[in-house]
């Protein structure tokens, strides 16, 4: 079955309009939602009714720090862009929407993959992984072959044997990676909604669990038209920008 | 299938079906695998069940192997990862440099790969009859540098290249085999963390190897460097240490010239492999395929104070190369592809004495933009002197010169203005071997052309269009016939002002 795990959409309806487009392309028969759907961008309603439907048909979504926020109230640790954006947000979204927010699990396991948006040691703590250190820490705290998980925004594939060895690896666009049965994975897609690896293009990845390979994609976007929704909302211009960027 | 107990490498036997596959015999017993001759258990082909149409060749199966890794009770990590490294690159790998990858088994029931049988010995068969014969050196050498380019090009840093893992087909290509040590760049390095000492086998690991540098494909060129040195003077260039302090010693201590051992080695060759047994990657022939150019091509070797050499290293310089070792790590931006991209070979055919001056120009100031954006390439300037195709030829001029040097005299002069343009700036001038000059004896140009960029792996053909209508229509046009034989890119040019 071909599941395509996106994440950290950040209310970008041209970037996630894009990705769905390519996943279906490729045969994509199965999704997983990693949270962080709205906040940053100008389309948090539309972001969300898209992955309650596909809830609603079968799909794993789980909780990100944004959509927290947003049903919550802003955290203190927040940026003042952040916390902006989240009161905009907040406005945006009917009772519904804000419902499905609240209702949306830290984790999910199914069969032998972990779902969760920060790490899988203290889900609700949202510390972020950037580096093997915490790479292996979650993948300690598991005991699913595969995990994936979102919120850092940078395309990352992290392995670990049973005698302790790991590694990185930053990975290629499109390429098929074999993931071996001998050691444990942890998958980071990258962001579809605000890519911060310097390339501008929204990132999924497509997992064959079949024959257990993984791809890494990257889907060129509409971003003058995600960036001007941004500006004309009255959001932060940073926040635009950054999308031309990809930082 | 699913209820099928875990086996174990010891309870296999001839005679017994995994996942389809009849093992025959066990024809070899390593120390890290074992390999079992197999065959399908039913045929697997709708071309042997069913009558082959009257004339069809029939379908010929593909002798295979099946290697099962030697699990030794979990002390010996470093076998089942090597074996999970080969399970990731073997079915990313292609064409006849390599063994057909067919099928591989899980690690949680019984792990194998089953792969095409390269009939025949390894290349070690001939490493106990060293030294051979010159000519049987060169052969061995371009066909298997042909190979490596062919590996790296597909992402691929062997990082274990030595005669026990290197075959021939019958059709002559080089075979490489046995991928537990390689690097894919674009897949995860299984090996990153694995090991405590350098990864390798002690005569052939290249320096930056013992430093634990996994990404350079001219890693590769050393190794090969090590067997070609070995091949010509019957000893190993750096003996067979196995401690790491005795690895370490060729980060700092040159061989003995081979010319030393073998007097009737040819400076030329001496200057190709001394050069691959440079410690800095950088000092080697960049690619593979440059390498295999020089071993097709001794003439074009330019010799350098490598090919004169017979003393060792001094003293000084070994203490000097041993700070110059210090802090070592991998660099950015280089990785096998990479590497083969960066460093192309191009080639200008050029029509020398038949083509409009405008269009010799046209074609110079083409292959001299490409040059100047790719610091990495080289050039070989190629033009094909007709011979009938039956019959004697004249070799001789009216005035008795000879036909190929006048050619030749014509091609460099060519030439000149773009090797010098970029020479200018240079302080040493133009880098030496840059650019080559070959005049090649055939009835055919464009047959000539295609064959000459295949044997040479050359990565894009530049060339003129005959820009007379007349000409190309009685004659046919050589560019076009070009591009579509040739593999590689072709540019055609054509001079803009006889376009009116």
């Amino acid at each position: 079955m071909k599941l395509a795990i996106l994440t950290d959409l950040h209310a970008n309806r041209e970037a996630v309009t894009a990705v769905m487009a390519h996943a279906r392309s490729h045969r994509a028969e199965r999704y997983a939602f990693l949270g962080d759907f709205v906040g940053y961008g100008a389309d948090p309603g539309w972001v969300v009714d898209l992955v309650r439907e596909h809830v609603a048909g079968g799909a794993v979504a789980v909780m990100g720090n944004h959509d927290q926020a947003v049903f919550q109230g802003p955290l203190p640790t927040m940026i003042p862009e952040a916390r902006q954006v989240v009161e905009w947000t907040r406005a945006q979204l009917n009772s519904k929407q804000l419902d499905f927010l609240a209702s949306l699990p830290m984790s999910v396991i199914d069969r032998d993959m972990l779902f969760v948006h920060a790490n899988a040691w203290a889900p609700k703590e949202w510390a972020y992984i950037t580096s093997r250190m915490d790479a292996v820490r979650s993948l300690y705290a598991t005991d699913a072959r595969y995990t994936f998980c979102g919120h850092m925004h940078l395309p990352m594939l992290y392995h670990l044997t049973s005698t302790g060895k790991t590694g990185d690896f930053t990975p290629s666009q499109g390429v098929a990676i074999p993931l071996s049965e001998q050691r444990r994975w942890l998958v980071v897609p990258g962001s579809a909604g605000q890519p911060r690896d310097g390339n501008p293009a929204a990132c999924y990845a497509m997992f064959d669990t079949a024959s257990a390979t993984l791809a890494f994609h990257r889907v060129p976007y509409d971003l003058d038209a995600a960036g001007a929704k941004i500006i004309a909302a009255g959001l932060p211009l940073r926040l635009a920008q950054r999308l031309a960027y990809g930082e | 299938m699913e209820s099928e107990p875990i086996l174990r490498p010891s309870t296999l036997e001839a005679g017994q079906v995994l996942d389809g596959f009849k093992l025959e015999e066990r024809t070899h017993q390593g120390g890290m695998a074992h390999l079992w001759r197999v065959t399908y258990a039913e045929s697997p082909s709708r071309a042997e069940a069913e009558p082959p149409a009257a004339g069809a060749t029939p379908m010929t199966p593909v002798p295979m192997i099946m290697k099962v890794p030697r699990i030794k009770g979990g002390e010996d990590p470093a076998t089942i990862v090597g074996f999970e490294v080969e399970q990731m690159i073997m079915p990313a790998l292609s064409g006849p440099h390599v063994p057909k990858f067919i099928a591989k088994g899980d690690f949680t029931r019984q792990p194998y790969i089953v792969m095409e049988s390269i009939q025949g010995a390894s290349l070690k068969a001939r490493f106990d009859l060293a030294p051979l014969p010159v000519n049987e050196v060169v052969e061995i050498g371009w066909k298997v540098a042909t190979a490596l380019h062919e590996l790296h090009r597909q992402h691929v840093v062997h990082l274990d290249v030595k005669p026990s893992n290197i075959m021939f087909r019958a059709t002559g290509e080089a075979v490489l085999i046995d991928f537990g040590l390689s690097r894919h760049d674009q897949l995860p390095d299984l090996l990153e963390e694995e090991f405590e000492l350098p990864m390798g086998t002690g005569p052939y690991m290249s320096p930056e190897q013992i430093q634990f540098i996994r990404n350079d494909p001219r890693s590769d060129l050393f190794a090969l460097g090590v067997m070609l040195y070995h091949l010509v003077t019957g000893e190993r260039p750096f003996g067979a240490p196995t401690s790491v302090s005795g690895l370490r010693q060729r980060l700092f201590r040159d061989a003995v010239a081979p010319r030393t051992l073998r007097p009737d080695c040819p400076p030329w060759l001496q200057e190709v492999i001394l050069r691959c047994l440079e410690v800095k990657p950088e000092r080697r022939h960049q690619t593979a395929a440059q390498l295999a150019f020089e071993l097709q091509n001794p003439d074009q070797v330019v010799l350098t104070e490598r090919a004169e050499r017979v003393a060792g290293t001094s003293t000084l310089n070994v203490v000097k190369r041993w700070f110059a070792t210090l802090g070592t790590e991998e660099k950015e931006g280089v990785s096998a592809a990479d590497q083969t991209v960066k460093s192309p070979i191009l080639l200008a055919a050029v029509d020398v004495t038949n083509a409009e001056p405008a269009l010799l120009e046209a074609v110079r100031h083409t292959v001299q933009r490409l040059l100047q954006t790719e610091p990495g390439a080289r050039l070989a300037c190629l033009a094909v002197m007709k011979t009938n195709r039956i019959g004697m030829d004249e070799l001789v001029e009216a005035d008795g010169s000879s036909k190929h040097v006048n050619m030749l005299v014509q091609l460099k002069h060519w030439a000149r203005p773009a090797v010098q343009a970029l020479a200018f700036g240079h302080k040493d001038g133009l880098q030496a071997g840059r650019v080559t000059f070959h005049v090649l004896e055939a009835p055919d140009a464009a047959n000539a052309i295609t064959d000459y960029a295949r044997k040479n792996q050359v990565d894009h053909i530049v060339m003129g269009a005959r820009s007379s209508g007349g000409l190309r229509r009685y004659l046919g046009s050589v560019s076009a016939q070009v591009v579509s034989e040739s593999a590689c890119s072709v540019t055609v040019v054509r001079a803009v002002s006889s376009r009116d």
